[in-house]
């Protein structure tokens, strides 16, 4: 079945193009790295899926449907930036997150109750459940968001930066984590990242972003000399190193994939 | 001390303020908006000392002007860079217009101490009730709104994928802190909103990390606080405004140290 299907789609962000005429399909069930360099339109991405940016040209279908806020197959994961900094549980910031649309007063049925408790289990959340979130490390907020995201079941999950400023052995515990999540629960995982080193090994396939334009691959097709010169418009090198993967552009690296 | 009708005015009075100072409050230093509620109270104070000008009830002057300071912040947007400079240059040209307005009408200076200050004593029954009718109004506008107001405050861009609008939430939220500030302002005055709004909730954050609990906490305190204050004040014959600082700052310096330690 697939996830993601984008036929010629446009995005434009503030009158700047910035994905032109991508054509794209994602399987159900696939783990996607989206990489790329910085503005060249991965949050964007995710943010059309969502239903958040205007498609300006073209066609995007998530799940069979055209792209609209609120679609509860779909689990999001913003980057942790704009978290508050809340002494309040992480029981009750994931839980704000249960039908949290709704107009009324915050109280949740036994059901909803039973869905934040599944999503934490799913993420060796429970003992997170009590702690003020203030109090919580980096990777640990990580799993509550990731169990944020989970609340509904969604078929589709869009991780934005989940490794930002997470040290490599904590990188690694995300990752591993958002795999067995993925394969438990059967479903599609977008994953944006800076570097690709910490996702060899887990993503089925990678989405580099750059320049406008898209290419989806497997690691060995995407990330080569011409697919990565087209997408930064300047030579760049590959170089293996302990299977390890660095880009380079002439003397100079391009973006560290260390 | 309940022999006297005004010191039973004031008690219902400070309880009600103190439900609802309590409650909004919560959500007020939840969501790291205490600069704004602070601004508020001086924007009302303007709109009281124009109505007084005018010659119409200060209370609804203080009533219309902090609702549409309170829609006006939050228009400003929540992600806005510079939302606090934007807040602190309203503040500033209120309160300059308000000197303005009482500088006409210095036969008044009693009237514009009791706006600053808070005149709690002075409450009579036709205020108790429109102070009810707010409160009330202030409290059914947070009971419909908590949900989604806690998850765009906790999780905004989440929410907004989810379908809260941020800037609605922003824009109701406010309105309704300015109502619940215009009835504070009647207790403890303009320049002391802070001690019902900001303290009680504050504290009950540093103690429990629960959101019922944490609300609840929140009222007590502010209902104890009040109360204490006016008991306080009756004896001693200070301020009733001071004893509430003073017991709202006590227990917040309390409440940080226990937790530090």
């Amino acid at each position: 079945m697939t996830s993601i299907e984008i036929d010629g789609a446009s995005l434009t962000l503030g009158g700047r193009v910035v994905l032109r005429d991508i054509s794209l399909s994602i399987a159900g069930g696939e783990f996607i790295g989206v990489l790329g360099p910085n503005g060249a339109g991965k949050t964007t991405l995710l943010r059309a899926l969502l239903g958040l940016v205007p498609i300006s040209a073209g066609r995007i279908a998530v799940l069979g449907q055209p792209p609209a806020r609120g679609n509860p197959a779909i689990g999001y994961m913003p980057q942790t930036r704009a978290l508050a900094a809340t002494r309040l549980s992480g029981w009750d910031v994931v839980a704000s997150a249960a039908r949290g649309t709704r107009w009324g007063l915050p109280l949740l049925s036994a059901m909803a109750r039973r869905d934040v408790a599944w999503a934490l289990d799913l993420v060796d959340g429970k003992d997170l459940a009590t702690r003020p979130l203030i109090d919580l490390s980096g990777g640990e907020r990580q799993r509550l968001l990731l169990a944020q995201a989970l609340l509904g079941r969604p078929r589709l999950l869009l991780l934005d930066e989940p490794l930002i400023s997470l040290d490599p052995h904590h990188q690694s515990g995300v990752i591993t984590l958002v795999d067995r999540v993925r394969r438990a629960l059967g479903i599609t995982v977008l994953f944006t990242a800076h570097e690709l080193n910490p996702l060899l090994g887990a993503i089925d396939r990678v989405l580099y972003l750059g320049a406008g334009h898209a290419a989806l691959g497997t690691v060995a097709e995407v990330i080569t000399t011409p697919v990565l010169s087209r997408l930064y418009g300047a030579p760049i090198e590959v170089a293996h190193v302990n299977g390890r993967i660095f880009v380079m552009t002439g003397d100079h690296d391009a973006h560290r994939h260390a | 001390m309940f022999a006297y009708d005004f010191m039973i005015h004031a008690c219902i009075a400070a309880g009600i303020v103190a439900v609802v100072s309590g409650c909004v409050g919560y959500f007020l230093v939840l969501r790291g908006q205490t600069f704004a509620g602070h601004a508020l109270a001086h924007v009302g104070f303007t709109g009281a000392t124009g109505a007084v000008l005018i010659g119409a009830p200060p209370l609804a002057g203080l009533v219309l002007v902090t609702v549409a300071g309170g829609v006006g912040i939050g228009l400003l947007g929540d992600r806005l860079q510079g939302r606090d400079v934007a807040i602190g240059l309203v503040l500033s040209a209120a309160l300059g217009l308000g000197l303005l307005f009482l500088h006409f009408f210095t036969a008044y200076a009693s009237q514009a101490t009791a706006l600053l200050f808070g005149n709690v004593l002075a409450v009579d029954v036709d205020t108790l009730w429109a102070m009810l009718g707010l409160g009330l109004l202030s409290l059914a506008g947070l009971g419909i709104i908590a949900r989604p107001l806690l998850f765009a405050s906790l999780q905004p861009d989440l929410a907004e994928a989810k379908g809260v609008s941020i800037r609605l939430m922003s824009v109701l939220f406010l309105a309704i802190v300015a109502l619940a500030t215009a009835e504070c302002t009647q207790i403890v005055g303009v320049l002391l909103v802070f001690t019902l709004m900001v303290g009680p909730a504050a504290t009950a954050q540093r103690l429990t990390t629960r959101l019922g609990a944490g609300v609840l906490l929140s009222v007590t305190l502010a209902l104890a606080q009040a109360w204490l204050g006016l008991v306080l004040a009756y004896y001693t014959d200070w301020p009733t405004s001071f004893w509430i600082a003073a017991l709202s700052g006590g227990t917040y310096l309390l409440a940080s140290l226990t937790r530090s330690t």
